[in-house]
């Protein structure tokens, strides 16, 4: 290997952040991913923000068809991929004005030199060439001729010129990989895996990957080298994992430890699809998928597997949860174990399919006809989506009731490690189903002590019985009008859910238990509001953080500890919905801190308002 | 769970649940529920390994009627509510009831993929062409220039032919009944329930409220041997009082011809319901009233593979393959020790 004899200074660093950024068709989010896990497996701790445009592939050199992939490697915890970038790889003129604007004065920028002819800098918008005009000279800038390096590198293997071209991506990973001092070893042996079956493409991969990392061992262009160590993680197996992955795996996870048969139906959307491509994979679990002809039918036929005594999931984004809408209240009234995922994109409408959002927290609470409450819970990063499965699966079955689970599109793609958990400590839950005990006719609509009705299933003589949409009467559950029972059964379903919260741990808070500031997030910003509120913290800031895991109900000490801090500060990727809900509860003049912009927080963004807030 | 386990013997009022029918006096509807209570005893599923879904609309409130498990679901669903059972327990016999508004507008898409997907479950759509629990709208089977509430001017949209609908989806199975004609009904729900696959029965259904006498062409006492024609599986298609009436094909096109006269019996048109190809089927589908008796009985009848046993032998040899072990799913691929 290239690295035994080195050549320049090995410079060491607590963390790098690095952003491959080409057209979506360069291969950008393989050459991220393949830093990822060498730098996984290198022992940093990861985080990764992939950003992708919605179209598969846009016209060449557009700013629209600009893909990234950004990873941020450290020795220490991390939690988010990163504000800014330390190194740019640049593969065209529109991915270099797309992306400049992140990296860090005096960064490292590598471009393909060769993209950056008089079309390409058109496309980009480039009057004159950014590689000559002075406008770079704040930066690291190592123009790079990838493209006649790469055929020259791949010449002799038969390979044409599109061919040649397509093994770019491996070049500039070469060149990132030897700036970081990474191993190419777990490369090679994606490139074994991945074409293995086309050998003159597989060495040609492993030629351009050479070659970009003889450039910078070789040429004088670079000066240093650079060295990320190990971090102080819990000690344990690790592995990389996405969000979608992690939820998948969670979900497979609490099939098997609640001995109840998992049921998919899905209909494909972005950032949602991963989800089904990961559970399709499971069969050897008895996972059935379904991929459904709607929406509509993704849900209704999870409804329809939950009457049956599987456990029915649903995956998708906002625009497919608003089409399953009256189906959920169907789960709603027949009171069936349900697990509805929404990994949340840019709205409304189509919106932002491939950019994430948090706006869609009030359609989770009350995006349904009728006085229809569930309990809504959201993952907090790529691998608690893991954990997030089983807490929804949990109190689906316990509790007899559908359950929102929220992620995003940050976290769905996003990758960090994962601590392999020991299969024997996960938890385990017991799901019954009633057989027929001969006293009276059976009672679909009685109660247990946390008000859920039992899950009697077809094919258990004696308990033949019909559910549906229609108003039920308390514990006959046949269909009734009256107008005491309708209010009787509404408040019911409330209490019910709102019983939840005696089954949820209680509240934690980050910092102290009380005092000037509190932050109060969800979702997908946790390690941009975790990270900012420990630096503030660290300036000397009173500032203490609490994460909602569970939206509905609230854990039931969280009142208390908003009482205990002067001011409250909650930062959305919306427009303020957390806000609102703890507005309405708890009565307290909360303040916002929103962004919409398809983007998640930088940690810099919580730290300005943190400090504004406690300034003012 | 087995369905097949030694059953006592089943009478109709062991399908018979507690509830009282709320449908209008008079309605086709109790019909269609007194000859499905005759049949299943004789299909012999227990009741309790028997499912009625369904969605929204008068047909809809049937579940309730009948001892087994049971879904009333939403409008236009029970299609998909019932794949998903039936994918999570391909043991149960699952039955749709459906009707021509449900089924056809706001459940089109999921009676299409359902049939296309042959998953074995028995679709019975009560057609009785019009909104009867709205009160009185056009539906899409209603006819060209029908008077509604919704079409003062009449109905200005062209029908649906449900059969044609279901042949176009790749059906295996395809029938037509009558309401009235209890026998008739009776037997083709009981080859719907015997078909392996998803079996689609139309049932002429009469609102006597808002569309009475929509089927008077084919149920009157005097004219429906004229006006309808029993398929038989490998007969020549012979109607009439006097059964002095055939349909023979001239070119692409049937046409109505008098046996005697110089034509035989050889010379008319002989049902297939196992043709491989659905063209008979689908021809048969398109003969309506006044141009031609309507075809009544079993126009299709073919195997193929069913979705859920599909699905089922791909997880079979998936678990033959490997057992399904958390502990070797989470530690495959790439990992490291921190130690």
């Amino acid at each position: 290997m290239a690295t035994t004899t080195r050549s320049k200074p090995l410079v060491e660093l607590e963390a790098a952040t690095v952003r491959f950024c080409g057209d979506s068709g360069d291969g950008m989010q393989l050459a991220g991913t393949q830093l990822t896990n060498t730098s996984a497996l290198a022992g940093n701790d990861i985080a990764t923000f992939p950003d992708f445009p919605a179209e598969i592939r846009a016209p060449r050199g557009t700013k629209a068809g600009v893909s990234g992939f950004q990873i941020r490697f450290a020795n220490s915890e991390i939690f988010t991929p990163g504000d800014s970038v330390d190194a740019l790889v640049a593969m065209n003129p529109a991915a270099l004005v797309t992306n400049l604007v992140d990296l860090v004065p005096g960064g490292i920028l590598i471009v393909n030199k060769d993209a950056f002819d008089e079309k390409g800098m058109a496309q980009a918008g480039y009057v004159t060439d950014p590689l000559e005009d002075g406008s770079l000279d704040g930066y690291q800038l190592f123009p790079v001729e990838m493209t006649r390096l790469t055929r020259l590198a791949v010449e002799g293997l038969g390979l044409g010129t599109k061919e040649s071209d397509r093994c770019r991506n491996f070049y500039a990973m070469g060149l990132v990989f030897w700036l970081y001092d990474r191993s190419l070893e777990p490369t090679h042996r994606y490139i074994d895996a991945k074409f293995g079956k086309m050998p003159a493409v597989a060495e040609a991969n492993r030629r351009a990957l050479h070659a970009g990392y003889n450039y910078g061992e070789t040429t004088d262009a670079m000066a240093s080298q650079y060295k990320v160590e190990k971090a102080d993680l819990e000690p344990g197996l690790y592995r990389n994992i996405t969000g979608n992955q992690a939820l998948a795996w969670g979900l497979v996870a609490a099939a098997q430890r609640s001995g109840c048969e998992l049921f998919l139906g899905s209909y494909p959307i972005t950032p949602a699809s991963d989800i089904l491509h990961e559970l399709v994979r499971h069969k050897a679990f008895g996972v059935r998928t379904f991929q459904a002809e709607d929406e509509i039918a993704a849900v209704t036929s999870a409804i329809g597997a939950a009457f049956g005594g599987a456990m029915g999931v649903t995956t998708s984004s906002g625009p497919g949860i608003a089409l399953k809408g009256e189906a959920i209240g169907l789960a709603v009234m027949t009171e069936l174990p349900l697990i509805v995922i929404n990994v949340q994109r840019g709205g409304p409408s189509t919106g932002l399919p491939t950019k994430t959002e948090q706006a869609d927290l009030l359609q989770a609470m009350f995006g349904r006809n009728g006085e229809c409450p569930l309990p809504v819970v959201a993952a907090n990063s790529p691998a608690d989506c893991f954990y997030a499965a089983f807490d929804a699966w949990r109190i689906a079955v316990k509790h007899m009731t559908p359950v929102m689970l929220l992620t995003d599109g940050y976290i769905a793609n996003g990758a960090e490690p994962w601590k392999v958990p020991d299969v024997d400590a996960l938890p385990r839950f017991e799901v019954k189903h009633p057989e027929a005990n001969g006293d009276g006719p059976f009672r679909p609509y009685a109660r247990d002590e946390w008000l859920a009705r039992p899950w009697a299933i077809p094919g258990t003589p004696g308990l033949m019985h019909r559910i549906g949409g229609l108003e039920k009467q308390d514990i006959t559950g046949n269909v009734n009008y009256e107008p005491g029972n309708h209010e009787h059964m509404v408040n019911l379903r409330a209490r019910k859910v709102a019983l939840v919260a005696d089954d949820i741990p209680l509240q934690e808070v980050d910092g102290p238990a009380s005092g000037k500031l509190l932050v109060i997030s969800w979702g997908g910003t946790y390690g941009a509001c975790r990270t900012g509120v420990r630096q503030a913290r660290k300036r000397g800031g009173d500032v203490a953080h609490t994460h909602l895991r569970f939206l509905n109900p609230f854990p039931k000490n969280l009142g208390d500890i908003i009482r205990s801090y002067d001011k409250v500060l909650v930062p959305e990727l919306n427009r303020g919905q957390l806000r609102m809900l703890l507005r309405a509860e708890f009565l307290v003049d909360a303040i916002g801190l929103n962004k919409i912009q398809g983007k998640p927080f930088a940690v810099r963004e919580v730290l300005e308002k943190i400090e504004q807030v406690l300034q003012s | 769970m087995s369905t097949e386990t030694a059953l006592p013997v089943l009478t109709p009022g062991d399908f018979a649940s507690d509830q009282e029918v709320r449908w209008c006096p008079g309605c086709g509807d109790y019909s269609i529920l007194a000859q499905m209570k005759k049949v299943l005893p004789e299909i012999g599923v227990a009741p309790e390994n028997t499912v009625f879904v369904s969605g929204i609309g008068c047909s809809s409130r049937f579940p309730y009627y009948v001892n087994t498990y049971g879904i009333h679901s939403i409008h236009g669903r029970a299609p998909a509510v019932a794949s998903g059972l039936k994918i999570a327990r391909p043991e149960l016999s699952v039955w749709v009831i459906t009707g021509d508004g449900d089924a056809l507008s706001i459940g089109g898409n999921h009676l299409m993929h359902c049939i296309r997907r042959n998953l074995n479950i028995n679709i019975i759509l009560f057609n009785n062409r019009i909104y009867g629990l709205t009160k009185g709208q056009y539906s899409p089977t209603s006819l060209l220039g029908q008077v509604t509430k919704s079409t003062p001017g009449g109905a200005i949209d062209n029908p649906l032919h449900p059969l044609s609908v279901a042949i176009g989806c790749e059906a295996t199975f395809v029938a037509r009944s009558i309401d009235v004609n209890i026998k008739h009904l009776a037997a083709t729900l009981k080859r719907a329930a015997q078909h392996v696959g998803t079996s689609f029965v139309e049932v002429y259904q009469n609102c006597n409220v808002f569309n009475d006498g929509a089927f008077e062409y084919a149920t009157g006492r005097d004219v429906k041997a004229d006006r309808t024609l029993e398929l038989e599986h490998g007969k020549p298609l012979i109607f009439g009082k006097n059964r002095d009436k055939g349909i023979r094909l001239n070119g692409m096109t049937p046409e109505v011809v008098e046996l005697g006269k110089g034509i035989s019996d050889d010379d008319l048109l002989f049902h297939d319901e196992r043709a491989p190809e659905p063209t008979l089927a689908y021809l048969l589908s398109r003969m309506s009233y006044p141009e031609f008796p309507e075809p009544i009985g079993v126009f299709r009848d073919i195997d193929k593979p069913r979705y859920e046993e599909v699905l089922s032998s791909q997880i079979d040899a998936a678990k033959q393959r490997s057992k399904g072990d958390l502990k070797t799913l989470f530690e495959s691929g790439e990992t490291w020790t921190v130690s």
